[in-house]
């Protein structure tokens, strides 16, 4: 890690680590857990959909899956409260292993129907927790115990149980961007046939990438259900938990580091601002839209490699040299991933 | 065996409407290589259209579908136009998708907004009409809509076969580039060949919205339906759409007869899992692609 990578990541983590101190209002406590709840969900989204370039419209079921674990382990009891929080890993590798049948099928074939598959499995996973009541209590949702936190500082576990998720989250990914995971992926992205045929285990690379994600994705959407304390199938597998996932890292953009942190830093509060303005879920849904659509048509590469390609454009032209083709270049670490997908122009 | 046979007349039946549906669906992504998941939309649209025109104006829905089909056709090519066009082309793929989703989204809450969510049907006053022969139930509903899809199906096939424009779509299904070389105007034919695929919702949303109640948020299980259909087919095949639409259409009404409607949505991700893990390309996928 550079030097003002760390300084960046020290000075981020460090905020938030002593943000609870300094908020009083309980909204805004709220509104921290569920951005950082998103920057987690999308920074593990990315880990798939940006490096590996294999949009999955479905980790919103693997959200659920975690959800529902966590409410049917706890129903009827959390003791101190803080069982549910070393459940977890056990959560996230359960819905990892979960995923490796379907992601090993789906990604057989390339990113178009790896869509298809994961869309279709969040809705059977929805339908699942609608029709299993035995198992979810159907629509009518269920509960998980109250813990016994005291009441001034109830929401601080869940704060840093979202944060250090958040953190192990970035951590993969910087991870994978240092190793060569990271880069079979990017070849993955970028031409798969070829990377293949240099050598890369694509399919092992994709399976690990995929399993991994929906792994903390998973132990995130425990928390989730721990700390709203009572669920239902409608939120726990909804659609809108992917697209926002989906969202945020095209957002700040795809396959970088800090682009999901980014954009889920934007687009929460945003989020909530709607909510709380046009109450009906409807304007909702149509502001969520619109957002999503003019990302897409405005900045569909996101606010990170934009900023860091017109910034390596502007140095090069600084140094007066010959007229700069309008193609990425590839000086700043952030947008490196990406980058180098987008220069080579995918074949598909 | 009286059940099974009664479930197998209606699925049969049924299969028609998700084999109209379907079809538009696999003749977009054979065009223009996107998936769209607005089709699920845009067939809930359409069935609250018809419901309007039957509620407001007193218009049969089978009749509403000449109305409906020119919008939803308006609206396909609105869509293609101003959204799908103007993408990277490096992207487009993998924007496309996010895109099409986007107007689902934008669709469900514009509906939900106009119609709120409660369940609706559209019904005509013979929804329920049907006929007994040798002692097993014919919806008379589902058998027009049965025919209609038939009808409608041989005309897009007379469209795609024995047209101009027929010609230019199934030329840059094959190979676009090769067609806009020969002069086919690619941009016009995505354009309309979009609108075409939306078109085939309305007639399919008609009578989708008689046979089943729906809200606006009923897109999500069509959609995943029609795409397990159009994967099962092979992409951008027509013709193995129908017959994929079909053999879903049958699968599901045998599976609830003998086990439960629960697990029919469980049976479309089942069997899509193992048309990939035995043959990615579906029932009549890749080598004729473009041939219907």
């Amino acid at each position: 890690m550079t030097r003002a990578g760390l300084i960046r990541a020290a000075v981020f983590f460090g905020l938030l680590l002593v943000m609870p101190f300094a908020i009083g209002p309980q909204w805004v406590m709220n509104l921290l857990i569920f951005t950082i709840m998103y920057a987690g969900l999308a920074s593990s989204w990315n880990l798939v959909g940006g490096y590996a370039g294999y949009p999955s419209l479905g980790h919103a079921a693997f959200f659920g899956v975690g959800a529902y674990s966590v409410a049917l382990i706890f129903r009827d009891s959390v003791g101190d409260g803080y069982a549910p929080f070393f459940v977890l890993p056990l959560i996230g590798i359960g819905a990892a292993l979960l995923s490796v049948p379907i992601g090993w099928i789906a990604m057989r074939t390339r990113a178009d129907v790896f869509a298809i598959v994961t869309i279709t499995l969040l809705f059977v996973a929805q339908s699942l927790a609608y029709n299993l009541r035995d198992l979810t209590g159907g629509a009518q949702g269920m509960g998980v115990a109250v813990p016994p936190f005291p009441i001034e500082t109830y929401t601080w576990p869940f704060y840093y149980a979202m944060l250090v998720l958040l953190a192990v989250a970035m951590g993969i990914s910087f991870y994978f961007r240092r190793s060569k995971i990271g880069l079979s992926l990017s070849a993955v992205r970028a031409d798969e046939d070829k990377a293949h045929g240099v050598g890369v285990h694509v399919g092992a690379v994709k399976v690990l990438a995929f399993a991994v994600s929906v792994g903390v994705v998973a132990m995130i959407g425990g928390v989730w259900a721990f700390y709203i304390g009572f669920i239902y199938p409608a939120f726990a597998v909804d659609p809108l938990i992917t697209i926002g996932m989906v969202l945020m890292t095209f957002l700040g953009g795809r396959a970088t580091l800090w682009g999901p942190v980014i954009g889920a830093f934007i687009l929460v509060p945003a989020q909530q601002f709607f909510a709380y303005q046009f109450g009906a879920s409807q304007f909702y849904l149509l502001a969520y839209a619109a957002i999503f659509l003019i990302i897409m048509l405005v900045l569909p590469r996101g606010i990170l490699p934009t900023i860091a390609g017109r910034l390596s454009r502007w140095r090069l032209r600084r140094l007066g040299d010959v007229p700069i083709p309008d193609v990425a270049t590839e000086s700043d670490s952030e947008a490196l991933a990406g980058q180098a997908a987008d220069s080579e122009g995918k074949a598909r | 065996m009286h059940s099974l046979i009664q479930a197998l007349i209606l699925g049969i039946l049924t299969s028609g409407v998700y084999a109209l549906m379907a079809s538009g669906q696999t003749l977009i992504f054979g065009i223009m290589k996107v998936i769209n998941l607005a089709q699920g939309a845009f067939v809930v649209l359409s069935a609250y259209l018809s419901y309007s025109l039957l509620t407001a104006w007193g218009i049969d829905p089978f009749l509403s579908i000449l109305i409906t089909t020119p919008v939803l056709f308006a609206l396909g090519v609105g869509i293609q136009w101003a959204l799908l066009r103007p993408l990277h082309k490096d992207d487009a793929a993998e924007l496309s998708l996010l895109v099409t989703f986007a107007v689902a989204l934008g669709l469900e809450g514009l509906l939900s907004a106009t119609y709120s969510t409660t369940f609706r049907s559209i019904q005509p006053g013979y929804e329920n009409f049907s006929w007994t022969v040798l002692g097993y139930q014919v919806n008379a509903v589902r058998l027009f809509a049965f025919v209609l899809s038939l009808l409608m199906l041989a005309a897009l096939y007379l469209l795609l076969q024995r047209t101009k424009f027929g010609r230019a779509i199934r030329a840059t299904v094959q190979n676009p580039m090769a067609a806009q070389l020969l002069g086919v105007n690619s941009r016009l034919v995505a354009a309309l060949g979009f609108g075409l695929g939306a078109a085939t919702a309305a007639a399919a949303g008609a009578v989708f919205g008689i046979i089943t109640p729906f809200n606006s948020g009923s897109h999500y299980d069509l959609i995943s339906r029609l795409l397990t259909i159009v994967v099962l087919g092979g992409l951008g095949s027509i013709g193995g759409s129908i017959i994929a639409a079909l053999v879903m259409g049958v699968g599901t009404a045998l599976v609830s007869a003998l086990a439960s409607p629960i697990w029919s949505d469980f049976t479309f991700f089942v069997v899509l899992l193992l048309v990939l893990l035995l043959r990615p390309q579906g029932l009549l996928g890749a080598k004729i692609r473009g041939a219907l």
